[in-house]
């Protein structure tokens, strides 16, 4: 009796809140909250700590100095090399995800500066087809790479996809290996790379770039793996442990270095950033 | 007793009545043994037609053939005084993929392959040639052995995809993978990587950042199954079958031809008539051949030259253009 009136509460709770937009539901917790005390709060609910998933531009104020990020190669995109149709032709899905996003494709990167330390960032979209990694996101990723070690700057890369995008085949697939060469040679170079784990990072983008930062911070309760778990579930015919493939899950099994909620991210990287690479004293 | 597949039926049907014949004969009399020479000619012409005109979704089954060599069968045509190594030195051996030292054509080489299983229980313990991390790592540790010991590394592709696992997930399945693509990009010693079955996703790229890279004529190499992309694609309208994997197969543009097209392979190794399953020596023949045309050049370059074309020739890849918003 007492959980259904519980119920009914919540119902009518629902129906009170009149303007719509206002509010918004918390895809965690469920709760109805404030539209406003989300964004106050960095798109992250403040009932239960839920990051949202945040648009690329969204992000850059998050991480970067106020007006720093000057991106770069912002009009790269990608042709259709498989003539591709699904439900529509790709030609035409990527000419309404750009009109939807306002951005030419699931990844932007340029200069910019954190708290006054000049990086290269690149930063993954996930309302653009899934953050998808087809050509133009796996050129951007490389070029990002390929400037920090010209310029001799940490990188930070902000991952959110899906994976590798199945409408440019193997030219996607091979962005992979693009990126982790890219990715190798700053190692070389002893540049600082920082991977940023964002909701959702899965498929070629972990078995790639996302995976292989010097350090590795995820976001809290980002769900984050290789393989989906819908297909794992479908493989293994078994119920997923609890907790299965999220930030906390990683930390505890060694795959990353920590989580930092949202509103410390911009001071742990630039910590890490001056510890690692520090300025010397003349410059 | 060979294994048909449904596009090979026609052939089996003729097949089997010449087994008859020659079973009838003994060799003496002119007349079964004109009409076997016919049937063979039949056969034969029957063969190369079904051969030359294969779909995209039937090369995939053909790369997939239960018949079809697998790096073990290849490794014992072509390997002298083969021997295998295992583990990966942090938690265990991984059956999905094999690796060793043995000479090709008197050199000694490090061979490395996913390996599918035949038979139920063999198939089951190499996973059906899906690695969990430490098969990837075991490459690497066997990579980074040709490397100290100036070797170079041949690398067969043949797996459905990396596992999709409760532990490969937990033991890190993407960082095995990403770690495997970047070392690889770096490694100071040749790499030749040969598709030879079915070339899956990330979990067949790990294993082929290559400076050269080959595909035999019917294997098939995919960012995602036909099955997976149909599944995406085309669940909602209920059961999925035949004509919609074949049609995600001609999308995903995943054959040798469209891949040398494309310039993300070097080149095709031409499989015999009707496939390699049907004559695993000459393939394997044709194997060493590519092998040897491949490591010609790359053997006299510098380490640092090596890798930086290797670096060169994977950066191009891509399908790229500038647009105007
Ligand atoms: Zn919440």
């Amino acid at each position: 009796m007492a959980w259904f009136k519980k119920t009914r509460e919540v119902k009518t709770e629902k129906r009170v809140k009149i303007p719509e937009g206002l509010w918004v539901k918390c895809d965690n917790c469920k709760e109805i909250i404030y539209k406003k005390e989300i964004e106050k709060n960095l798109q992250v609910c403040p009932k239960c700590n839920y990051h949202f998933r945040i648009s690329a531009a969204e992000r850059i104020n998050f991480i970067a100095d106020e007006d720093s990020f000057m991106e770069t190669a912002a009009e790269l995109s990608t042709t259709d090399p498989l003539n591709f149709e699904d439900t529509m032709p790709y030609s035409e899905r990527l000419k309404e995800n750009k009109k939807r996003t306002g951005i030419s494709e699931a990844a932007i990167y340029g200069d910019a500066t954190i708290n006054e330390r000049p990086v290269v960032l690149a930063i993954m979209d996930f309302s653009f087809m899934g953050g998808s990694m087809g050509s133009a996101v796996g050129e951007k990723i490389t070029c990002a790479a390929e400037r920090a070690l010209e310029d001799k700057t940490p990188l930070i890369i902000v991952s959110s996809s899906g994976g590798a995008r199945m409408q440019e085949g193997m030219f996607s697939l091979m962005q992979m290996a693009k990126a982790s060469s890219a990715i190798a040679k700053l190692k070389e170079a002893g540049i600082l790379y920082i991977a940023v784990l964002a909701d959702p990072t899965f498929g070629g983008v972990t078995a790639s770039f996302a995976m292989l930062g010097d350090i590795i911070i995820a976001e809290p309760k980002s769900l984050i793996g290789f393989a989906g778990p819908r297909v794992i579930e479908q493989t293994i015919k078994q119920q997923l442990p609890e907790n299965f493939q999220r930030a906390e899950f990683l930390l505890d099994h060694g795959m990353i270095d920590i989580v930092v909620e949202r509103k410390e991210l911009k001071n742990t990287v630039y910590k890490l950033i001056q510890h690692f690479m520090p300025l010397s004293q003349e410059s | 007793m060979s294994y048909y597949l449904d596009f090979e039926k026609p052939l089996e049907e003729l097949e089997t009545k010449i087994e008859e014949l020659r079973k009838l004969s003994d060799g003496t009399e002119i007349d079964i043994a004109s009409e076997i020479k016919r049937l063979e000619k039949k056969a034969k012409d029957l063969r190369s037609e079904i051969f030359s005109s294969l779909t995209p979704w039937q090369k995939t089954l053909i790369a997939r053939h239960p018949e079809r060599p697998y790096t073990l069968d290849y490794i014992g045509i072509i390997a002298e005084d083969f021997i295998e190594l295992h583990g990966d030195r942090r938690f265990a051996d991984d059956p999905a993929i094999v690796g060793g030292v043995g000479k090709i054509n008197g050199i000694p080489m490090v061979i490395i392959g996913h390996q599918k299983g035949r038979g139920t229980k063999e198939r089951i313990y190499r996973n059906f040639g899906q690695p969990n991390p430490e098969g990837y790592r075991k490459a690497l540790r066997l990579m980074k052995l040709a490397e100290r010991f100036k070797m170079p590394v041949v690398t067969f592709i043949d797996t459905p995809g990396a596992y999709p696992g409760i532990g490969a997930e937990e033991r890190g399945q993407g960082e095995a993978i990403a770690t495997s693509l970047m070392e690889m990009s770096r490694l100071k010693t040749p790499i030749i990587s040969i598709v030879i079955g079915e070339g899956g996703s990330g979990g067949a790229l790990a294993l082929s950042v290559a400076d050269r890279l080959y595909m035999l004529e019917h294997s098939v190499y995919s960012v995602i199954s036909p099955e997976g992309c149909a599944a995406i694609l085309w669940r909602k309208n209920g059961e999925l079958g035949t004509e919609d994997f074949s049609r995600a197969a001609d999308s995903l543009k995943l054959t040798a031809e469209d891949l040398k097209s494309f310039k993300i392979i070097d080149d095709i190794i031409p499989e015999p008539l009707g496939g390699a399953n049907r004559e695993p020596e000459t393939t394997a023949k044709k194997i060493v051949e590519y092998i040897f045309k491949a490591l010609e050049p790359l053997q006299s370059k510098s380490a640092s030259k090596l890798i930086e074309e290797r670096y060169k020739k994977i950066r191009k890849i891509g399908s790229l253009t500038q647009t105007t918003q």
